[in-house]
């Protein structure tokens, strides 16, 4: 979907690198790197990276992992699943998420931490996942907008923000329903002040907070009655 | 974002050998992704330190508080001492950014975040502070620059914690792998346009920040910060006041009257301090206080409005500290 592209066509190796594992030639950047036998000379066209990777990989003190700047293979564990995904060190979590996983949930939209609209569940604390690297997310629990399901079920909240038409053009929603659910797992028993200080940093132009807090309430009070 | 080498280290001294020929130390990554992705930063190698775990947490000691550089705004916001007997710090780091970004967010990296100013942070200017001639604020548009202390640059410090710790009279640890450990007081860590217009802080390139230290607060002591932006949330000040009153009973036995948003470097107002030392708190010393701390206020030409704005968020804090006031709606709500 080009519309729903995250805004980083300058980003040109990110954007210039086949998604899948082989160009339409059928040779990718990184297979050209191993099958070439590449020279010191031929690296050094390509930014030099290569060999100031090696040469420090080479003097690696314990205690230092060192990743990059080519692609990397990492393992990252998403909504309970473990995913081997390949980034290279300058990919955020948003992108990691919507480019390699195809978890298009996760929204871009300022890409500065500015409007949270790309809000994902690190362990439990609500993060902006466009601000940190996907490398910084290894050895924690992800958890994304298609995470807060349950066998194909609606969330309370989810629900919540269906009855109460919490959505307009809904962009910011399921940044908005990440923060809301981190709030009700920290603290089931919410005040509109809670709810009002969960989302500040949630930006929504189409201008439905109220709606937002009165779902998030409702739903508090559902999932309380249930439990 | 540039392609660049990320060393992730798990000790300090791991981190400290790996602090050379460019490399860029990476906390939280709030500020410093921002700078990479407006393409004025462009490292080619970064030094994570975000997973040295000796580097977080906040520790009593009997002298006061030590809190490591990677703990949260979130963590400090939320801690119940802090909030008890450094209350200060706890308003400021409670009041900074969003939630979530207080959840990825250091202080150390706080204390280190790049000086505020649309023209230096954008690649589009080449500025004084990125070692040419020009300052394009003095001219241009400055309603949220410096009215204070500026000399040849005038943004503004935009750390709300560094406006804490410098009225709390606290200090930050800097190691190097060659020199060892140092200490500096906050009032002399930053550096004035004035001194060296190319140079934020006094941190050599190989040296990291490897504590915060807060001296214990004498008896009697109260104190609060407030923030005012033009938005409710995620915004940095346009005004900002940390506020400590040592008190015999109603007496102010001594004073720190601390703003950010004025100048380009933290600034502890003498003026104000004088005008609340030896007296008791009330609407008029706060007020007067208030005013006394715009003495030497030489506001740009879309700024003045800041000269109105300082002394009622000084007033209003200081009373908030005596117990005299609520907390300021139309200041930035604080996380607890």
């Amino acid at each position: 979907m080009p519309g729903h592209e995250p805004p980083n066509k300058d980003n040109k190796e990110l954007t210039d690198r086949p998604r899948d594992a082989a160009t339409p030639g059928g040779i990718t950047r990184r297979g050209f790197l191993k099958g070439a036998g590449v020279t010191a000379a031929g690296t050094a066209l390509l930014e030099g990276v290569q060999v100031f990777s090696r040469e420090a990989a080479a003097a690696t003190p314990e205690n230092v992992k060192e990743y990059g700047p080519e692609p990397v293979t990492i393992a990252l564990l998403v909504n309970g699943k473990e995913h081997p995904i390949e980034v290279e060190p300058r990919t955020t979590l948003a992108e990691a998420l919507r480019i390699q996983l195809n978890m298009t949930g996760t929204k871009i939209s300022c890409d500065r931490g500015s409007c949270s609209s790309c809000t994902v569940l690190l362990d439990k604390t609500p993060v902006n996942s466009c601000t940190m690297l996907a490398i910084d997310a290894i050895g924690h629990h992800v958890t994304t907008i298609e995470g807060v399901t349950e066998d194909e079920k609606m969330h309370p909240l989810q629900a919540a923000f269906v009855r109460h038409d919490a959505m307009q053009c809904g962009f910011c929603t399921p940044g908005m329903v990440m923060s809301c659910a981190a709030l009700l797992e920290r603290n089931p028993n919410p005040t509109e002040d809670d709810v009002r200080q969960a989302v500040s940093g949630n930006l929504c132009r189409c201008g439905t907070y109220p709606k937002v807090f009165a779902a998030t309430l409702d739903a508090a009070g559902q999932m309380a009655s249930k439990a | 974002m540039n392609s660049f080498a990320l060393a992730d280290c798990s000790t300090v001294e791991a981190a400290l050998s790996q602090l050379k020929d460019g490399a860029v130390v990476k906390a939280g990554g709030v500020d410093l992704l921002d700078r990479m992705k407006n393409g004025t930063d462009t490292p080619r190698r970064l030094v994570n330190i975000r997973n040295i775990r000796e580097l977080r947490g906040i520790h009593a000691t009997p002298d006061g508080l030590t809190i490591g550089p990677l703990t949260t705004l979130a963590e400090i916001a939320e801690d119940r001492g802090v909030r008890a007997d450094y209350t200060v710090l706890a308003d400021a780091c409670g009041a900074a950014a969003t939630p979530h970004i207080r959840n990825m967010a250091t202080i150390g990296g706080n204390l280190l975040q790049e000086l505020q100013c649309w023209y230096f942070r954008s690649a589009d200017f080449e500025c004084i502070r990125k070692g040419k001639e020009v300052c394009f604020a003095f001219s241009g548009l400055n309603q949220y620059h410096a009215i204070m202390d500026y000399g040849t640059c005038p943004s503004v410090a935009p750390s709300s914690s560094a406006v804490a710790v410098l009225a709390l009279g606290g200090s930050v640890e800097l190691t190097s792998a060659a020199k060892g450990k140092r200490t500096v007081a906050i009032q002399d860590f930053y550096v004035k346009p004035d001194a060296n217009p190319h140079r934020f802080h006094v941190m050599a390139d190989d040296e990291l920040l490897t504590a915060i230290h807060i001296p214990k607060p004498a008896a009697g002591t109260r104190s609060a910060y407030q923030k005012y932006g033009e938005k409710e949330s995620h915004d940095w000040a346009i005004a900002d006041a940390g506020i400590v009153l040592e008190m015999d009973g109603n007496t102010c036995r001594r004073a720190v009257v601390a703003m950010g948003a004025a100048s380009p470097v933290v600034r502890r107002s003498k003026e104000a301090e004088e005008a609340l030392a030896g007296k008791p708190i009330t609407q008029d010393t706060a007020r007067a206080a208030g005013k006394a701390s715009m003495t030497g206020a030489m506001p740009l030409s879309m700024n003045a409005y800041k000269v109105q704005l300082f002394p009622v968020a000084i007033y209003r804090t200081i009373l908030l500290a005596a117990g005299q006031m609520e907390r300021d709606p139309s200041a930035t709500a604080v996380a607890s």
